[in-house]
């Protein structure tokens, strides 16, 4: 005849924790590939417009940037509300950008230097008047490709 | 002395040096895809060079004027931008041979044969005040302008879309529409 045994008081059953690590390294390497290192703070607000017929930037190892917009609220005090450039990690003025080109061309590889492209990432609420002395000045360093970073939306109100 | 037994080593720790690696990872990289609209910018004009006599005729040109209000004016006449993306098919085209429209030229082209492939070109002027984000809208527009009319092209013909297309055929139905948008010198019009 079968007992009935009653079960014991207290003593839960402990899950067996050995196969967290695996978990947790498979969700690292995950993040590892699908990611890139982030290489610069942007300082400046960066609300990028939308767009519908946007296509992906491809060998990002070739794209150099260019940050325009207001700049953030903890640097207001010492750079104002007017929108400002940054170029890697420090606010810029437009005659430094023909030296920041030339610098990134120096990084790159001979052959790889015509496939080069600028990325403009400028906010939404800046002035042409800023857009366009930036790229006359990609123009004089003759850094002709260039992408205006935008984010994909399905429609445009 | 003993042997040591192959007893199983403490792996409770293991889990933890992982959360410390993941956060790392979390906290120092960035997902984002990288998209935009690309360009190619004109060179600088040559100070000894000789100016460009070439006239285009004023009905192969599509001229967008935004101002420093973010208003939209083309070819005379102003605009809602939400209108531009079938004006400018329909110049890109000219569908009905309008004489206002531009002008078409007989041109041998890959896979289409002799093919009146039209000449309009787009010129686009914005003002300093303008805002970016109403520049980049029409830049937008206009490119989707482009990139419909080849999706139809490429329907009609190959009944596949641009995208889906061989290099080769993409090609040909570039060298239709060609995707001309001229910016003009900055100017400062409209003052702020």
């Amino acid at each position: 005849m079968a007992k009935f045994q009653r079960k014991g008081k207290g003593a839960t059953p402990e899950i067996s924790t050995a196969s967290l690590p695996d978990i947790i390294f498979m969700l690292l390497f995950f993040f590892m590939v699908s990611t890139v290192m982030r290489e610069t703070t942007t300082k400046v607000s960066q609300h990028l417009p939308g767009a519908t017929e946007v296509k992906k930037l491809e060998r990002k190892s070739l794209v150099s940037y260019i940050y325009i917009g207001q700049p953030k609220r903890t640097f207001q005090g010492m750079y104002g509300t007017e929108p400002r450039i940054q170029l890697n990690d420090a606010f810029a003025r437009v005659n430094d950008i023909r030296d920041y080109i030339t610098s990134e061309r120096e990084k790159r590889d001979e052959n790889e230097r015509p496939l080069m492209t600028t990325s403009l990432k400028v906010d939404e609420n800046t002035r042409m008047g800023t857009v366009t002395d930036v790229k006359q000045e990609l123009r004089k360093a003759n850094a002709l490709k260039i992408n205006y970073s935008t984010r994909k939306v399905e429609t445009i109100d | 002395m003993p042997r040591r037994e192959g007893g199983t080593f403490n792996a409770a720790s293991m889990a933890d040096i992982a959360f410390l690696l993941l956060i790392f990872f979390l906290v120092a990289t960035t997902m984002d895809i990288d998209t935009g609209l690309s360009r190619k910018l004109p060179p600088m004009p040559d100070r000894n060079a000789q100016q460009d006599n070439k006239q285009i005729k004023e009905r192969n040109v599509f001229v967008v004027l935004i101002n420093a209000q973010d208003q939209l004016m083309v070819e005379g006449n102003p605009l809602d931008i939400r209108r531009l993306r079938d004006e400018a098919k329909e110049f890109i085209a000219n569908p009905n041979n309008l004489s206002k429209l531009p002008e078409k030229e007989l041109r041998e082209v890959p896979y289409f044969g002799e093919y009146m492939v039209p000449k309009g070109i787009i010129s686009l002027q914005n003002d300093r005040g303008t805002s970016y984000g109403m520049y980049i809208k029409v830049q937008n527009e206009l490119a989707a302008a482009y990139n419909e009319l080849r999706d139809e092209l490429a329907m009609s013909k190959f009944g596949k879309r641009y995208e889906n297309l061989i290099s080769e055929q993409q090609d040909a139905v570039k060298d239709i529409y060609p995707q001309i948008i001229s910016e003009a010198e900055p100017k400062n019009i409209g003052g702020n």
